[in-house]
């Protein structure tokens, strides 16, 4: 039974080359909790200029969604990740599209149909 | 206690319901009648209900489609009849919410509980066998997944006795499909059956993606992998992409009808406008995930029957796969009137054009398939051709629609309902029937009859035409559709002409019940002993007719595209293997079918408002799956012995087959082997 | 049919027969459960993505009501969003066990996630009860409507990972650290870590950006 148990270790060790180690996790955590705190700071300190806020809390949510991936979810490019990964790239250009597509659609459709909602943001 | 629900719930006063109540509730009597005298009931519930061979399960979808084809199909005569007669004075004998109801249901009926479990069923049935896998990844989820279509299907015809179904066309727009102005139950039931079905048509949208990349035979490469199961893997792609939406877009709704929130109603800033943006960014890939498996199953009957390769077969693969991207981008073509502008509208206008340009590659791949080749015009063939013939034009009229301006002049008009129709018929049905004519004697050892088959098809061919060339005229001339009554005469002879193709449709759909009873009836005399009644290339015509419930014996190793054929070819494709291993299989199991059952009471208890009964409904749901989760004892393996046993006989039969050659069809290949 | 008399012949002595197929079997299955989650997660990303859009388009339709600048308060979120980072990590430590193969440590450390999960909710629960008693529940304007809807679905995916967590310490508990187990708590893991990326866009889009 043990045996079986070694086996099934080694071969998963060459599946997912990654399982992460107590330090990645804690490396990912700490860096988690910098940009969190970078990016609720931004908003809160009152110091960052308006116009640069929303510019702000976007780098520092990408960044924190791209360590995330990279410490929680372990996602990377070896070969075996590489199915994976092609799913997601595929999941994040519907998303785009779902998301920036409606915005746009309904932006212009608003402010030709004018819609109440338009009225309060500016017509481009 | 019984939340909306009451006595008055069921329209007594309407004959027409109440005539077809009876008639279901006699014939459904007669069947369990049926079932209890001949003591069917263990064989089904063993045999099928709890099953998770996916060839079972792909012939339950099929038969149930084609169930529910009959249940759309007399909407759609019922409504040719009022619009053939509510001219002018005429009134028709349908009153205009019943009639609201019945091109509601028609639409709901012909795309999500026929079209699609058609596809579903097909991609089961045939999947698996094409990658020489000996089952799909996930064969429990499988199961799971066609019951909760089936408790889909039951709120459906629910709906018809108990209470009424949704009045707003089948993409249910608000505001009319808000609560203020459809205060029934019938948005409640269109808005649950397609959650539950929805759920359980993504479930294996998933199975499928992670069987066709997991479970393909040593040597199949992606390049080399049938055109089926291409189309069907960029299909279940697009599943897995697109219901999610829906399923967001029903549950919004589901949020406005019934805790009162504001994001489609016409107060409170809510905007109906995203209900139609979000459901067509569903809608239109969901057009492509009906139609792409259709593409690919002519591709292998055109091969198969002009005994040659397919041609361009990375052309093929290439066009499936920009089809499937490109569908994502279209959507605003359902709605360039919505007032998005001309930038907007010039944009998906472009990008409606473009994606024509993939789809006539794969005609021209066709065309030339057939070029020189030795063409078989058997019965998947015809409709084959009769698909390519139909769907190019309905294509032309689709690309007509694409340029906005034009759009502005046809938009809800009949022209519309004719294109689709074209393409939909034209298409997906005509693909549907041509496959199940291909592969029937792969799922029961046995072809279909040829008269009926042909006479079948001449008749839909026909009978679609004079259909729907009369709504192309009258679009043109301005008639809009969804009516239930019209003052202009002028309209009504065409009208007259399109009520008569529908009951020449009607004749074939006749014919193909016909043609199941006298294949039936004469199976001796059309068995398929070789389990290759065609001369096919890909994996599926290598095993015997009915396939083994294992599927493969052997696993195949692949180096060729078209392996079998080639086998073939080089006398190798029958070699009986020195030595056969135990094979492992997935046990049944019935926590599907108890899901779906607890399913269906959570639909109807949510239709109704029956709070206490939802939640029974949802924790049985939860809870059969817990309990499934704590069941080890989830496989078994068929010994060796078992397996060589089976194989034998098949050997046998196929040795005695060669000797006789009694198929034609086959035989240039046959001599080679033996 | 002749599956049926052969499916009715074998039973489970077979498992003991076949040791090392098992095992192999297993293991095929292993990988294939992992995609085939991941894809699920994918299709769960896309039912957020038509919330965002959703939120998105619907940001500024308050319809005279609160806007998020004044009813969003940015501490609390803030706090919120550490116990979800801290599960995260936790959820880590216990795959950490899972791969040494220590039992206890794993179900301990669920434990430690459940605890900071639930306390998440608990928060939420507060938060949209409080928002509810002002006056500015769902049904007040579409702003409100799709800010319920999109933080609540998540909130509501959290629950399942809870409900989840503690079949899964149960399981581990009854049959130890089985191919089985071991395979859903690694699809339970990227389930996780899945709801902290998508709460990560939560305060971004919808806290922060509403607060600007």
């Amino acid at each position: 039974m043990s045996g079986n148990h070694h086996s099934h270790d080694a071969h998963h060790g060459a599946e997912h080359a990654d399982h992460g180690s107590t330090k990645s996790y804690v490396v990912g955590f700490v860096l988690s909790v910098v940009l969190t705190l970078a990016s609720f700071g931004v908003v809160m300190s009152g110091k960052v200029p308006h116009d640069l806020m929303m510019p702000g809390i976007i780098v520092f949510g990408v960044a924190q969604l791209i360590v995330q991936l990279k410490y929680f979810l372990h996602m990377g490019l070896s070969p075996s990740q590489r199915s994976n990964f092609a799913i997601m790239l595929f999941t994040l250009l519907i998303l785009a599209i779902v998301v920036v597509g409606s915005l746009w659609v309904m932006h212009n459709m608003n402010a030709n149909m004018m819609h109440p909602t338009s009225q309060m943001m500016p017509v481009e | 206690m019984f939340g909306k629900l009451t006595l008055d719930a069921i329209p007594y006063h309407e004959p027409i319901v109440m005539g077809t109540l009876v008639a279901v509730i006699l014939g459904g009597l007669a069947m369990l009648a049926v079932i209890t005298k001949f003591r069917l009931w263990g064989y089904l519930w063993k045999e099928w209900f709890t099953s998770v061979d996916h060839k079972k399960i792909g012939i339950m979808y099929i038969i149930v489609a084609l169930v529910m084809l009959l249940r759309g199909f007399s909407d759609a005569i019922m409504m040719r009849m009022q619009q053939a007669m509510a001219a002018g004075e005429s009134a028709g004998y349908l009153p205009p919410h019943h009639f609201d109801q019945v091109f509601t249901a028609h639409g709901v009926i012909m795309i999500f509980f026929v079209a699609m479990p058609f596809i579903t069923g097909l991609m089961n049935m045939v999947v698996p066998l094409q990658i020489g896998a000996r089952d799909v990844a996930y064969p429990f989820l499988n199961s799971l997944s066609f019951w909760l279509f089936m408790s889909g299907v039951v709120l459906v015809m629910v709906s018809l006795f108990v209470g009424d179904f949704a009045a707003t066309g089948w993409l249910a727009y608000p505001p009319l499909s808000g609560i203020k102005y459809s205060p029934t139950v019938g948005v409640d039931y269109y808005i649950w059956s397609l959650q539950l079905s929805g759920l359980g048509t993504t479930l294996s949208g998933i199975n499928f993606i992670v069987t066709i990349m997991k479970m393909r035979a040593p040597g199949m490469t992606l390049m080399k992998m049938p055109v089926f199961t291409w189309t069907a893997l960029v299909t279940n792609i697009l599943i897995v992409a697109a219901f999610p939406i829906l399923t967001v877009t029903l549950a919004l709704l589901t949020a406005d009808r019934y805790l009162d929130m504001h994001f489609f109603t016409n107060e409170l800033g809510g905007n109906a406008m995203m209900y139609v943006n979000m459901i067509w960014i569903w809608g239109h890939p969901e057009v492509y995930i009906l139609i792409l498996p259709c593409f690919g199953a002519f591709s292998e009957i055109v091969a198969t029957f002009s005994k040659k390769p397919l041609f361009g077969y990375t052309s093929m693969v290439y066009a499936t796969s920009c089809i499937g991207v490109l569908s994502f981008v279209v959507w605003l073509h359902h709605f360039f009137t919505m007032g998005s502008g001309a930038n907007v509208n010039a944009f998906f206008g472009i990008t409606t054009m473009i994606i024509s340009v993939p789809t006539g590659a794969k005609l021209f791949n066709w065309l030339f398939t057939m070029y020189r080749g030795r063409v078989q015009f058997t019965v998947p063939m015809l409709w084959t051709v009769g698909f390519m013939v139909t769907f190019v034009i309905g294509g032309v009229t689709g690309v007509l629609l694409a340029v906005p301006g034009a759009d502005f002049l046809l938009h809800n008009s009949v022209f519309l309902i004719a294109h689709f129709h074209n393409v939909i018929i034209g298409g997906v049905v005509f693909g549907v029937f041509a496959a199940i004519n291909y592969w029937f004697p792969k799922a029961f050892g046995f072809r279909l009859n040829e008269f009926w088959g042909k006479a079948s098809f001449w008749c839909w061919l026909v009978g679609f035409w004079m259909a729907f060339a009369p709504l192309y005229v009258l679009g043109l001339k301005g008639m809009t559709r969804r009516m239930n009554h019209y003052a202009n005469p002028d309209w009504q002879p065409f009208l007259i002409v399109a009520a008569l193709g529908a009951a020449v449709i009607a004749l074939g759909i006749f014919c193909t019940l016909v043609q199941f009873y006298v294949s039936i009836r004469d199976r001796k005399k059309l068995t398929d002993p070789s389990g290759d009644p065609w001369g096919g290339r890909t994996l599926e015509w290598a095993i015997s007719s009915p396939a083994p419930f294992y599927n493969f014996a052997i696993v195949p190793q692949i180096k060729e595209l078209d392996q079998f054929w080639e086998d073939k070819q080089n006398g190798v494709a029958y070699v009986q293997p020195a030595k056969y291993e135990d094979i492992h299989m997935p046990r049944n199991t019935g926590v599907g079918v108890v899901m779906g059952a607890f399913g269906t009471v959570l639909g109807f208890a949510l239709v109704w408002h029956i709070w206490w009964l939802a939640a029974v409904g949802l924790l049985g749901m939860i809870g059969a799956f817990i309990v499934r989760a704590y069941d080890r004892d989830i496989d078994y393996w068929v010994p060796a012995a078992e397996v060589e046993k089976i194989e034998r006989s098949r050997h046998a039969q196929l040795q005695q087959f060669q000797t006789t050659q009694v198929a034609p069809v086959a035989a240039p290949q046959r001599q080679k082997v033996a | 049919m002749s599956s049926a008399a052969v499916r009715a012949s074998h039973g489970a002595h077979d498992d003991v027969l076949h040791g090392g197929g098992v095992d192999h079997h297993h293991h095929d299955d292993g990988s294939k459960t992992l995609l085939g989650f991941w894809i699920y997660l994918m299709s769960d990303c896309l039912i957020f993505s038509g919330l965002f859009a959703t939120f998105a388009v619907l940001a500024n339709s308050t319809a005279g009501g609160p806007t998020g600048k004044e009813l969003f308060e940015l501490p609390y979120v803030l706090g919120e969003t550490m116990l979800l980072l801290i599960s995260s990590v936790t959820f880590g430590m216990a795959m950490l066990n899972m791969h040494a193969g220590k039992k206890g440590g794993v179900v301990a450390w669920l434990a430690v996630t459940f605890l900071f999960g639930a306390g998440f909710i608990g928060m939420e629960v507060y938060e949209f009860a409080k928002l509810v008693h002002e006056g500015a529940g769902p049904s007040t304007s579409a702003f409100l409507s799709s800010y319920f809807t999109l933080v609540g679905t998540h909130g509501l995916h959290v629950t399942c990972g809870l409900i989840w967590l503690v079949v899964m310490m149960d399981q581990i508990r009854r049959f130890g650290l089985t191919d089985a187990t071991q395979r859903r708590l690694s699809c339970l893991s990227l389930f996780w870590h899945f709801l902290d990326i998508v709460w990560i866009c939560v305060f971004t889009f919808v806290y922060l950006r509403g607060a600007i």
